[in-house]
């Protein structure tokens, strides 16, 4: 018998208020432990502690409150939130809170992790540096992946964020070497048909033998989102940490999750900061994010790609912007991309990624990559104030030289950031695009190259060869 | 002394209790079972509000808490240098071979390593008359590190016995006679993190920080004992400008505070610190480096504390003597965690939920830095310069970490998105950015170019010039420019590509000597100088932008050294007076 059901039921809860429980005349409860609540109906709800005295305690619900009384059934588990993990986890599909969705047994393991992970000392951090090559220009040329890095996708309702994670997953590989990610997925208050195009994509490519979904969809209770993202990491550490395995987590509607944060936050009055999110929104998407990465000593990594929607486009949100403190960088797509047809509409200028430097150069893509990325973020930017220079003065009152960026603006857009969902590029290809829309420009235009690499790698000059 | 008590409540960090008797504020005790540290911030009736630095999770009420009777203090003694440490100066290289690689609680690490020895030289003999601050003796710390051994602040006496030798921290090495009797000599001694460490006077700033970051240094430069605030959105690069500077800075000690940021940055310093060599000292960079590492996902009240750890240690080696420059990324972090707690204690919140008392303890921080002749007898000079990263939600500077942390700031480098997109880096906005330390700066300057001052207001002057014809431009396109103009536009571009924009990454561009600066600033505004007659004489601007000496004038950043400035100069000479020639004879 398990300790958790030789507990006692209390039957004195006071208050129920959105997705918080008061229960008093409690003994003993510990702080964040795990509450199983039974409703009326018969049905277990999984709730934790978040404030506990000598005689009564706040319980967060992550379930449905609705149809509960007063007279629930409360026990306290003595527990942290755990789940078994073993290799088994592998090709199965749970629901938010590791229910298990595939019609298979509840998977049994000696080995319970606390969901809620530890934090990975950042002595022991190795510092990452592994290359992934993705197939997508747009990422690989300007704002490069490598292994144990976080790069979130920040999207608008409509983009296809979804395809360009899906294709991500499909392509990424590691130059040279032929292994592959194992994928976790966790969906948080994503519709069905959404869930449902990753499962059927991952099937598609085989990737659903190596990946582990977590699912909690859009009708799914939404507090249950509190958990969903920590599950899918606790099963990523493990396989990247205990198994060597390397791990792609995709998380997505972050911002589905900030609004379960905040929900709570707000039943418990606390004082909120901006649009109403609780001020610790920045440590508590810490403590999903940071347990990205890799360790000194361990073969396996864990990276990241969290997907959210901006409310409005507005990257300022707290969400996004919460998330670009704490993420190495952030790939941004754009409506009006989107509308000229461009897929990935990924737009380069505000995009970035901070672990980039470490994972490109002759070692591992080309001698020549940072110059060339940082020289077409330079072109690009003054192609695009070209742009809306002329919706005011028209194409007669550019200079020749604004012309020329302004060309080089639409040919980029075209063909380099431009490509089908199924078209993988080698990092070759993308870099040897990126020269010849270079070559659209004067050379002393090229000043953040350095010359010896314009000799090398200039069309004019390999032509000439 | 200490005082046992019970755990009443438990709020996330925030854990009440009940004592025997009356604790103090401020007093550091171990919570639960644990042991798990916290500090009591608050007292209420019979109950004490402790913010606890571990995670609380599984903690109950009724578990025992013991009030340990003494503040948060810090262990100051050979042993730090060249370490990372926790937000409560436990080493993470020690805490990863005792728990593994991920952080466990209630580990209990003595922050100086008990039983290493280290050969002290003692400076003082027996019958010296000694005073706080005094420097007692020196242990060679690393290789290129003395550790200067100093007699804690408010003991004074007459040495009775000082002996060489091989000793760990705890033990003696000598006494002293004081007038309430005999006092052993250590080499550590405590101090508390939160209370300044006090000095003899404070002096005027005078010398700038070199940091070899052109923007920095010949723009918006700091002094040494300065202070200066970084805001920007994310991805605007302000660690790696406050990494920049901690690799650069002709500072003696570097101590990098990462308060609330990410684990990898941290990593990627552990990891290339040791790899990098001081251009003048060649010394390895980690030699003189501190790191402080309370990662995002660490405990949030740890991360207040991490901070005044890190200014305390700073304090500590500026009391012997050595100019250190403390980096704390990110301050907002910092405020953070001011204001969980705050909320947790349920004060009444000023603006965007932080506490009214949030511009204080801003003050309080800056405050520490300085330039002072410390205690102890004779004038010995020691400064900390702080630099502090702000960033502001939603890269808006109207927030009130940034704003309260402008009131009491030398310089702000502004960071500017826009900058930062088209990546030019340094993203210091030259329009809105400032520095209060220029007098200081143009003395020391003058040694590298005499009309420094000149020099840099002219170049200061065409890149606000460039920036309203800008605007101009924006409605009517370049084109439409008076060539005088857009000379202009070309110079203040040649300024920004050619000096104002400095790579991290470029292997000479990096870092710039000082003399080096001089050189670039003076030769693109002499172009101007040079130029700007022509255009008045009718040349066309597209002759003047065609002159290969143009991009050559961009590129000499890249350059070693001064040699190929000087050779540029001459080209520059003859091109202009070339074109200035072809157009004299060329028919009107």
């Amino acid at each position: 018998m398990r300790l958790e059901e030789a507990g006692l039921v209390y039957k004195t809860t006071t208050e129920i208020k959105g997705p918080l429980l008061f229960v008093e005349g409690v003994r003993d409860v510990a702080y964040d432990e795990v509450v199983r609540i039974t409703t009326p109906s018969g049905e277990e709800v999984l709730g934790t502690v978040l404030d506990v005295s000598r005689d009564w305690a706040m319980i967060q619900v992550f379930g449905e409150t609705s149809g509960m009384d007063l007279n629930v059934g409360v026990r306290f588990t003595g527990e942290a939130l755990r789940i078994p993990v073993s290799d088994e986890l592998i090709g199965r599909v749970f629901s938010g809170s590791f229910r298990p969705l595939d019609g298979m047994p509840r998977p049994l393991s000696t080995d319970m992790r606390d969901v809620h992970g530890g934090v990975i000392n950042p002595a022991a951090r190795d510092v990452p540096s592994e290359f992934i090559q993705t197939g997508i220009s747009a990422i690989d040329g300007m704002n490069s992946l490598v292994r144990g890095q976080k790069l979130p996708i920040f999207s608008e309702s409509g983009l296809p964020h979804n395809q360009l994670a899906a294709q991500i997953a499909r392509q990424a590989t590691i130059p040279g070497k032929e292994e592959e990610f194992a994928i976790v997925f966790a969906a948080m208050g994503i519709k069905n048909e959404e869930a449902e195009f990753f499962r059927e994509e991952f099937e598609k490519t085989g990737a659903l033998n190596k990946a582990v979904m977590i699912l909690n969809l859009a009708d799914d209770p939404p507090i249950e989102r509190i958990v969903t993202p920590r599950i899918a990491q606790t099963i990523a550490e493990y396989l990247a940490f205990d198994l060597d395995m390397h791990v792609l987590t995709i998380m997505t509607d972050m911002t589905n999750y900030a609004e379960a944060l905040r929900s709570i936050s707000i039943a418990r009055e606390e004082i909120p900061t901006r649009k109403g999110y609780p001020g610790y929104l920045y440590s508590d998407l810490a403590t999903i994010y940071e347990r990205a990465g890799r360790i000194v000593g361990k073969k396996g990594s864990v990276t990241l790609m969290p997907i959210l929607t901006m409310p409005g486009g507005d990257i300022t949100h707290p969400v996004p912007d919460l998330t670009g403190y704490i993420t190495e960088g952030q790939i941004i797509l754009q409506r009006e991309l989107a509308l000229r047809g461009i897929y990935p509409p990924i737009n380069v200028l505000p995009s970035l990624s901070r672990l980039m430097k470490d994972g490109i150069g002759e070692k591992t893509t080309r001698k020549d990559h940072a110059d060339v990325s940082n020289q077409l973020y330079m072109a690009y930017a003054e192609g695009t104030r070209a742009r809306g220079l002329v919706r005011i003065v028209g194409l007669v009152g550019l200079s020749e030289r604004e012309r020329t960026w302004l060309e080089f603006a639409d040919q980029f857009e075209k063909r380099f950031v431009n490509q089908g969902p199924y078209e993988n590029r080698t990092i070759e290809q993308t870099l040897n695009i990126a020269w010849d829309l270079l070559a659209l420009l004067p050379e002393e235009d090229l000043i953040r190259v350095r010359e010896a690499y314009i000799k090398e790698f200039h069309p004019r000059y390999r032509r000439a060869e | 002394m200490s005082l046992r008590g019970t755990i009443e409540r438990i709020n996330g960090s925030l854990v009440v209790a009940r004592f025997e008797a009356e604790p103090r504020i401020g007093d550091l005790v171990e919570v639960g079972k644990l042991g798990l540290m916290g500090e009591i911030v608050r007292l209420s009736g019979e109950e004490a509000f402790i913010q606890c630095y571990e995670a609380t999770s599984g903690l109950k009420p009724g578990e025992p808490v013991i009030d340990t009777g003494k503040p948060l203090v810090a262990e100051l003694g050979p042993g730090i240098m060249g370490t990372i440490l926790d937000g409560v100066e436990r080493s993470e290289t020690k805490l990863w071979e005792l728990t593994g690689p991920f952080i466990t609680r209630g580990a209990r690490i003595l922050p100086l390593d008990r039983s290493k020895r280290w050969g002290f030289e003692p400076t003082v003999k027996q019958g010296d008359k000694v005073t706080g601050g005094d420097i007692l003796g020196t242990v060679q710390e690393t290789e290129s590190f003395q550790h200067r051994i100093l007699l804690p602040p408010g003991v004074e006496g007459t040495i009775e016995q000082i002996s060489r030798g091989s000793f760990t921290v705890e033990e003696p090495i000598g006494t002293l006679k004081t007038a309430t009797g005999p006092v052993e000599l250590r080499l550590m001694h405590t101090w508390p993190v939160r209370r300044p460490r006090p000095f003899k006077e404070r002096l005027p700033l005078s010398i700038p920080l070199v940091t070899g970051q052109r923007v920095i240094d010949t723009f918006f430069p700091v002094a040494k004992g300065g202070t200066a605030s970084i805001p920007g959105g994310f991805g605007t690069g302000k660690t790696v400008m406050l990494q920049q500077i901690s690799k650069w800075a002709d500072a003696d000690v570097i101590i990098l505070i990462g308060c609330g940021e990410r684990g990898n940055e941290m990593a990627d310093v552990v990891a290339h610190f040791p790899e990098l060599t001081d251009p003048r000292s060649g010394r390895r960079l980690i030699e003189r480096t501190v790191i402080v590492a309370n990662v995002s996902n660490m405990p949030v009240s740890a991360r207040e504390a991490s901070i005044y750890l890190g200014i305390t240690l700073g304090e500590y080696y500026r009391d012997m003597g050595y100019d250190v420059a403390v980096m704390a990324d990110s301050t907002s972090r910092w405020a953070e965690a001011l204001r969980d707690i705050s909320g947790r204690l349920e004060e009444i919140p000023a603006e965007s939920g932080y506490p009214a008392y949030l511009s204080d303890r801003i003050a309080e921080i800056y405050e520490r830095a300085g330039r002072v002749v410390t205690l102890g007898s004779g004038q010995r000079v020691g400064s900390l310069t702080l630099l502090g990263a702000v960033s502001p939600p939603g890269g808006d500077f109207s927030e009130p970490v940034t704003t309260h942390t402008l009131r009491y700031v030398g310089t702000f480098w502004a960071l500017d998105q826009e900058l930062a997109f088209r990546r030019h880096f340094p993203a210091i906005n030259w329009l809105r950015s400032f520095s209060k330390y220029l007098e200081v700066a143009s003395q020391w300057w003058s040694k590298y170019e005499r009309n420094w001052d000149q020099v840099r207001a002219v170049a200061l002057g065409l890149l606000e010039e460039a920036a309203e014809i800008e605007e101009t431009a924006r409605i009517i396109g370049e084109k439409a420019l008076p060539d005088e103009q857009r000379l202009i536009l070309l110079v203040a571009e040649m300024l920004r590509e050619g000096f104002l924009v400095q790579s991290a990454f470029h292997e000479v561009d990096k870092f710039c000597e000082p003399e080096k600066q001089a050189a670039l600033l003076k030769i693109i505004v002499d172009f101007y100088s040079l130029a700007e007659p022509l255009i008045r004489h009718g040349i066309p601007i597209e002759k003047v932008r065609e002159l290969d000496i143009v991009p050559e004038l961009m590129r000499l950043k890249e350059r070693e050294g001064i040699k190929p400035i000087e050779e540029a100069r001459i080209e520059m000479k003859r091109q202009i007076e070339r074109l200035a020639k072809e157009y004299e004879v060329a028919p009107r």
